[in-house]
């Protein structure tokens, strides 16, 4: 991870004082175990600010929504695919960026560590695949490949998909991951238990948007939970409301979301929503072989037509 | 006033005891975190918690809340006529309250309960309920309430605190409405115990602080202009959770929810963090960046309330909005730069 960091302040350093880019877009260290905080720098000297570590979470590409200046990103391989997204989607322009590769070793769960210690985790380390708690009163030793995320543990994409230059070399992408167990299993169930798993998943639902706002493909203006004229649901608790918000939320995702998992890594109460766009996400790759994110010339099959889509469902 | 000594074995018993007078509230585990509910016939606070996930707020101001309803169908008696919505005010007991959020129970108190203005729904929530308090042996890393107006075994807010001395509570009954209660549990027995010691362990385990001394005497509309909030706000996702998790947010929305004919007004919680919040009618949106966003909650917290009441900052020290921010924009951080900023 040290060479990691080393790279990125380099490419960093080198983009700033050349002039390439106004401003480079990163994380800085949090100042909680299992968080870091996107930054920017704008002269060289900020780039000693930057790190990379397993608590990277957090989708880049939302930062760089409508911007005007010319900007470089540091980018893992889900993030790159959103910025692929975001191109496509006119959300930003290919050559106002300066996108600094990160090939991904992925990220750890931050909710997921929480949950197995009892007491307060006052500090986290990394070190050759291992994940080191610290609690007040003990020190565990976690296995990485146990604790990450639950989307970059199936992730096939670990490597950019575009980048002008890469902090590390290339890793081997996963060829054997079982990405959709869980959608499966969701699948496999009945109407009536499937309403249930949705009603107890989203049950502790706050409604503070934060799975929408760190993804960076809800970028509307104004978002339809939050219209007034015409209101399309409600604004408090009720369950149907949050439910309403969460389905349509996803419908919006297909073919777009490329499973970074930021929504969930930001959910204040650990909520997975994420299986909701992942079942999308599924869906587009088995009916129409796409992936979103991995090039540039072409549209994602929502907005697209080909005569070879699949049209059983046309009655 | 006294402190009496509760034996766990009887806790349950005293709980019963209190069923008939009061309707009983607590903490209770929910999915990985405990979150404030009414508690169901035989179920028990559970106080195996650091501190709950959103604050004892919403047990005097609760998220969504209907205040009227209406019906326009005239064959109605009062119809087109908005009236009141029933709601249960008698006397509740709410155990587990952190002294953080007690505290903030008065500090919000200053919004809803003013000589000029009086909201009735959380005056008549606050008035209905006795708090009784859980104090806290073991504070998280994340708590600043020593320097923040309160501390771990603060005691304003509260009818009763209760202290966890392992195998018992010792239960110091602060008020009039605490004494009832505690009779009515059945707690009698007085210790004859100082809980000064056990006070000032748990204060000392406060690692950390906030300087607000000079707060006050900044410049309103310099620190309003100082460069850093660019930076400050940059990883912001305007997300809200800081104030939806704050025991002293306030704010509120007002939205009609209409089913055909009739419908109800609600108040829902709402948040500086939101766009929405101060989008005008017209479109225009006199904060129309995030920018302008994070400064508000900051400049409310920490300069204009500290202005408008002369009473300290609008934050307890419970450390949630630290914890939950999912970019840890930290609140520490910024009170540091606020308070240190000269111009
Ligand atoms: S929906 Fe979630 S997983 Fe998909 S792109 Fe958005 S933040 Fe990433
Ligand atoms: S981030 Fe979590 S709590 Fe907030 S709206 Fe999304 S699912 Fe609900
Ligand atoms: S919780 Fe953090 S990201 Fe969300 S609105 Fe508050 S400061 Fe911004
Ligand atoms: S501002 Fe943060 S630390 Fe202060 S009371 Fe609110 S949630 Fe707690
Ligand atoms: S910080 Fe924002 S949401 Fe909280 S009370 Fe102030 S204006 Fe309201």
């Amino acid at each position: 991870m040290l060479r990691y960091i080393d790279r990125i302040r380099e490419i960093s350093e080198k983009l700033l004082k050349e002039g390439t880019v106004e401003m480079v877009i990163g994380f800085q260290k949090g100042t909680m175990p299992m968080m870091n905080r996107p930054c920017f720098a704008k002269g060289p000297e900020d780039v000693r600010n930057f790190v990379w570590d397993s608590n990277c979470g957090i989708n880049l590409t939302s930062y760089l929504t409508d911007r005007k200046e010319k900007i470089g990103i540091v980018a893992k391989g889900c993030d790159s695919r959103n910025i692929v997204t975001h191109i496509i989607e006119n959300k930003i322009k290919r050559e106002q960026i300066f996108i600094i590769g990160v090939p991904c070793k992925g990220m750890i769960d931050r909710h997921k560590i929480a949950s197995m210690f009892e007491t307060e985790i006052l500090s986290v380390a990394e070190e050759d695949g291992k994940v080191i708690v610290k609690t007040g009163e003990a020190e565990k030793t976690l296995e990485k490949a146990d604790v990450l995320q639950k989307n970059c543990a199936v992730c096939t994409h670990r490597n950019p998909s575009i980048y002008d230059e890469l902090a590390a070399d290339l890793l081997e992408e996963q060829k054997d991951a079982d990405r959709y167990a869980d959608v499966r299993e969701i699948e496999a169930m009945t109407p009536g238990e499937r309403w249930n798993y949705f009603d107890d998943l989203l049950s502790p639902c706050i409604r503070c948007y934060a799975c929408r706002n760190a993804c960076p493909l809800c970028y509307c203006p104004t978002c339809f939970v939050d219209e007034s004229r015409p209101q399309w649901v409600g604004k408090s608790t009720d369950p149907i409301d949050t439910k309403t918000f969460h389905f349509l939320r996803a419908y919006h995702c297909a073919g777009r979301c490329t499973d970074c998992g930021s929504c969930e890594r930001a959910c204040p109460v650990g909520i997975n929503m994420r299986l909701l766009t992942k079942k999308l996400e599924k869906d587009c790759y088995e009916s129409f072989g796409w992936e979103a994110g991995l090039t540039l010339d072409q549209r994602p099959p929502l907005d697209t037509y080909k005569p070879e889509d699949p049209e059983e469902f046309i009655k | 006033m006294k402190v009496i000594k509760v034996d766990k074995k009887n806790w349950a018993d005293g709980l019963g005891k209190l069923r008939g007078d009061y309707r009983l509230f607590g903490p209770a585990k929910n999915k990985d975190g405990h979150d404030f509910k009414e508690l169901d016939k035989g179920e028990l606070p559970d106080f195996n918690f650091l501190n709950t996930r959103l604050s004892a707020k919403s047990m005097i101001f609760p998220q969504s809340e209907a205040m009227f309803k209406y019906s326009l169908d005239e064959s109605e008696v009062d119809h087109h006529i908005m009236r009141e919505v029933e709601k249960d005010y008698s006397p509740r007991a709410v155990f587990g309250i952190r002294p953080c959020d007690a505290t903030a129970f008065l500090l919000v108190k200053r919004n809803f309960d003013t000589p000029e203005y009086k909201d009735p729904y959380w005056i008549r929530s606050y008035q209905a309920g006795v708090y009784v308090g859980l104090a806290c042996n073991d504070p998280c890393s994340t708590c600043f309430c020593t320097t923040a107006g309160c501390g771990p075994f603060h005691e304003e807010g509260l009818d009763v605190l209760l202290v966890d001395a392992g195998d018992h509570f010792l239960a110091k009954v602060l008020t009039e409405k605490g004494k009832e209660l505690a009779r009515a549990a059945g707690w009698t027995a007085e210790a004859d115990v100082d809980i000064g010691p056990m006070k000032q362990t748990a204060e000392s385990k406060i690692s950390s602080s906030v300087n607000t001394d000079k707060l006050r005497e900044r410049v309103t509309t310099e620190l309003y202009q100082a460069p850093f909030w660019e930076e400050a706000a940059f990883a912001c996702i305007n997300c809200g959770t800081c104030t939806y998790s704050c025991p002293t947010c306030w704010c509120f929305d007002i939205q009609d929810e209409n089913h055909k004919n009739s419908g109800i007004r609600m108040r829902n919680w709402d948040s500086c963090m939101y766009p929405l919040f101060t989008l005008h009618g017209t479109g225009h949106n006199p904060r129309e960046t995030k920018v302008h966003r994070v400064r508000q909650r900051f400049m409310h917290k920490l300069k204009y309330y500290v202005d408008k009441y002369d009473a300290g900052i609008q934050c307890v020290g419970c450390g949630r909005c630290v914890r939950l921010c999912p970019v840890n924009i930290d609140i520490r951080k910024v009170c540091e730069l606020m308070n240190s900023y000269e111009g």
